[in-house]
């Protein structure tokens, strides 16, 4: 898909093409995300990205931003290193499911309580993609795995849910069928004062699809924008009706409640008043 | 039965011959085709396993600790980054003396992030307690699996065994399998001396005080030694029940080998009959490659050998002392670095040299090659050994071959 000249300025065109499969939804999502750091008109120069290892983990690589390419899972500690030490910069985190609730699933739950000023993206497509396909903690019930033959046998988390409850002030789920949808929801977590989370839903059909009888990525796509239900829609069916289904758009919004770095700031001058 | 199996499904198959109980493990490149042909094998019914997939490396180690606490046979497999964050429990799993046999498929440290191969995530792990061996053919990955149970069960130590990333890791050859009947024959089934057995429950883990806690380490150092001569049975008896040995170190071109009879067991004396103006020593795959180029300096008539390491701990001393009894010179190749140092097979074979006696003592030239996944070719090891021949002092700092201006 062709980029505009505007988000060309935010690309590395040097390192492109990039690594991931024909039809692949990180490529959607990138976009939606440069779209929506466009919208902000933020300079380049003060947005950090921050990654750690799996198929969505190689996007800052492309970015012509502040980037950095850490450890599997530990993304949102190299981040969180980075937003106290520089405030006043934009923080972005892209992770993937694997990467993001299984490895690094410690450290989501506690940015989330801490409420630190950082947006992460996090891009669910139910799947270990760059190792071959082993199941993660997002892999529905049954569905077949690498390391699954037989199906899973492990519940999933609702990623969403989970950082509500971890106490996440932002909280939104876009999908790769609504690349614009997903740009708003981006936004919406940009604009945030707080730690946010946008669970993008995207398709693996290399190695999700091709297990599950959905290896084409367009069937997948479709497969995946079937089961979201607009969050107004969601409110008016029962629990029962809800079931398999996921609810799409802003989910939890909570303004007011102070952020880390505000509070860590706080904190630190009134120790000094004490002290002096 | 033979086939054809690349490193990590040799990895694999020898823990299904040595029927594993309990596997537990994280995706990582290169290593993972090792865990998905264990799930494979687990799925046809081949190995009759639990399989677990964890949530990291960590976790992983931690499986495994608990199976094999448990009484079970476990069996995992890592890389680099992977196995770095599995540290603080390779310690566990060598302090609590609990056999597990792990392969690690030597890959690069980040940053920069690499995939490729090179020594120094299995090397940093050098004081954990944990048997090292690292391994030179997708064969000897498989042979190698199934001595380290045996082995590891005998002095109640974990054997990390290691492959190079994608040379072996990925790469297929024709390999002799035994199965689990004639492995069962040389092993036998997992008997622990301390476990948790819930008719007679134990604490494991506890706080020892400064007045017990020396003796623990204390019985892990007499373990260790213990371990060498271990290793070199199991490695004879694998040798006179499967035809395959290895030796601790193995020298080459050795006046006992013999080129005509593949299917004899490899001839293994220990000391160099050949003469040597420079022995050329190396560790993984660049021992096949310094095979092949020292065949075509010997050819020339320079008077190069090769002493290859497989063990690193316990370090074989006495072994390497009487393999390069009369040499000169070695050229010791580390894909490795310890910056600040130099490189650390180096530094293992000075320390080792140390109290021979000044005339048996070869001058040790130090060379730092392929780093990253960067091949070292035939050339490489031949420039190597060309520039070892011209010296006659130790260098101030190792030289780096192939480096780029």
């Amino acid at each position: 898909m062709p980029v505009s000249l505007k988000l060309e300025n935010l690309l590395r065109m040097e390192h492109l093409p990039h690594m991931w499969c024909p039809g692949c939804g990180i490529g959607i999502i990138v976009k939606a995300m440069l779209r929506a750091i466009d919208a902000m008109g933020w300079d380049p120069r003060d947005v950090a990205v921050i990654s750690g290892i799996g198929c969505t983990s190689r996007a800052p690589g492309y970015l012509n931003m502040n980037t950095l390419h850490t450890t599997h899972g530990r993304a949102l500690t190299f981040a969180t290193g980075f937003k106290l030490a520089r405030p006043d910069k934009q923080v972005i985190v892209i992770s993937g499911d694997g990467d993001a609730t299984a490895i690094g699933g410690n450290h989501l739950i506690h940015s989330c309580r801490r409420n630190i000023d950082i947006t992460e993206i996090i891009v669910n497509n139910n799947i270990y993609g760059m190792t071959g396909g082993q199941y993660s903690p997002t892999t529905p019930l049954g569905a077949k795995a690498a390391t699954a033959p037989w199906g899973m046998v492990e519940p999933s988390f609702d990623i969403a849910k989970l950082c509500i409850g971890a106490g996440a002030t932002y909280v939104a789920r876009g999908h790769v069928g609504s690349g614009v949808q997903l740009e708003r929801l981006i936004r919406g977590g940009l604009k945030h004062k707080g730690f946010a989370i946008i669970e993008a839903l995207s398709n693996c059909h290399t190695q999700f699809g091709r297990r599950n009888k959905l290896s084409d990525p367009i069937e997948l796509i479709n497969h995946i924008a079937a089961k979201t239900i607009n969050v107004k829609e969601a409110a008016k069916i029962s629990p029962e009706e809800m079931r398999g289904k996921f609810a799409v758009g802003i989910l939890f919004q909570e303004e007011g409640r102070e952020e880390y770095c505000e509070a860590y700031n706080r904190l630190i001058q009134r120790a000094q008043a004490t002290l002096h | 039965m033979h086939k054809i199996l690349t490193g990590n499904q040799a990895a694999a198959w020898g823990a299904m011959c040595a029927q594993a109980q309990v596997v537990s493990a994280y995706p990582i490149t290169p290593q993972t085709t090792i865990i998905e042909e264990l799930a494979d094998l687990v799925d046809k019914g081949m190995l009759k396993a639990e399989f677990i997939k964890v949530e990291s490396e960590h976790s992983a180690m931690a499986g495994c600790i608990g199976a094999q606490a448990a009484g079970a046979r476990t069996f995992t497999a890592t890389s680099a980054q992977g196995l770095a964050l599995m540290h603080e429990l390779l310690h566990w799993a060598a302090l609590g003396r609990l056999p597990i046999v792990m392969a690690d498929v030597n890959r690069a440290m980040a940053p920069g992030w690499s995939i490729w191969t090179d020594q120094n995530d299995s090397l940093a792990q050098r004081d954990t307690g944990w048997l090292q061996f690292y391994c030179e053919s997708n064969q000897e990955v498989l042979d190698t699996t199934i001595q380290a149970y045996r082995i590891a069960e005998q002095v109640d130590l974990p054997v990390m065994l290691i492959l190079d990333a994608f040379l072996l890791s990925h790469t297929s050859e024709a390999v002799d399998v035994p199965g689990q009947e004639a492995t069962a024959r040389y092993l036998p089934p997992y008997k622990p001396s301390i476990y948790l057995n819930t008719k007679e429950p134990h604490a494991f883990g506890g706080i020892v005080p400064q007045d017990i806690y020396m003796e623990f380490r204390y019985k892990m150092q007499v373990a260790m030694d213990e371990a060498l001569e271990i290793c070199q049975k199991a490695d004879e008896e694998y040798g006179a029940m499967f035809g395959r040995k290895y030796g601790l170190v193995d020298v080459y071109p050795n006046d006992d080998d013999d080129d005509d009879d593949d299917d004899k067991p490899k001839a293994q004396s220990q000391k160099p009959k050949a003469e040597f103006d420079v022995m050329l020593v190396t560790s993984g795959t660049v021992t096949s490659t310094a095979r092949y180029a020292i065949d075509r300096m010997r050819e020339q008539g320079l008077k190069v050998g090769l002493l290859k390491t497989r063990l690193l701990r316990p370090f074989p001393t006495q072994l390497l002392c009487e393999a390069v009894d009369g040499v000169p010179k070695l050229a010791v190749i580390d894909r490795n670095i310890c910056v600040g140092m130099g490189g650390i097979w180096a530094q293992e074979i000075k320390a080792a040299l140390y109290h021979q006696p000044y005339k048996q003592r070869p001058l040790v030239l130090e060379y730092i090659a392929g780093l990253g996944g960067r091949d070292i070719t035939p050339e490489i090891v031949e420039q190597i050994a060309l520039d070892a021949h011209k010296r006659d002092k130790a260098m101030d700092t190792p030289k780096w071959v192939g480096l780029k201006e």
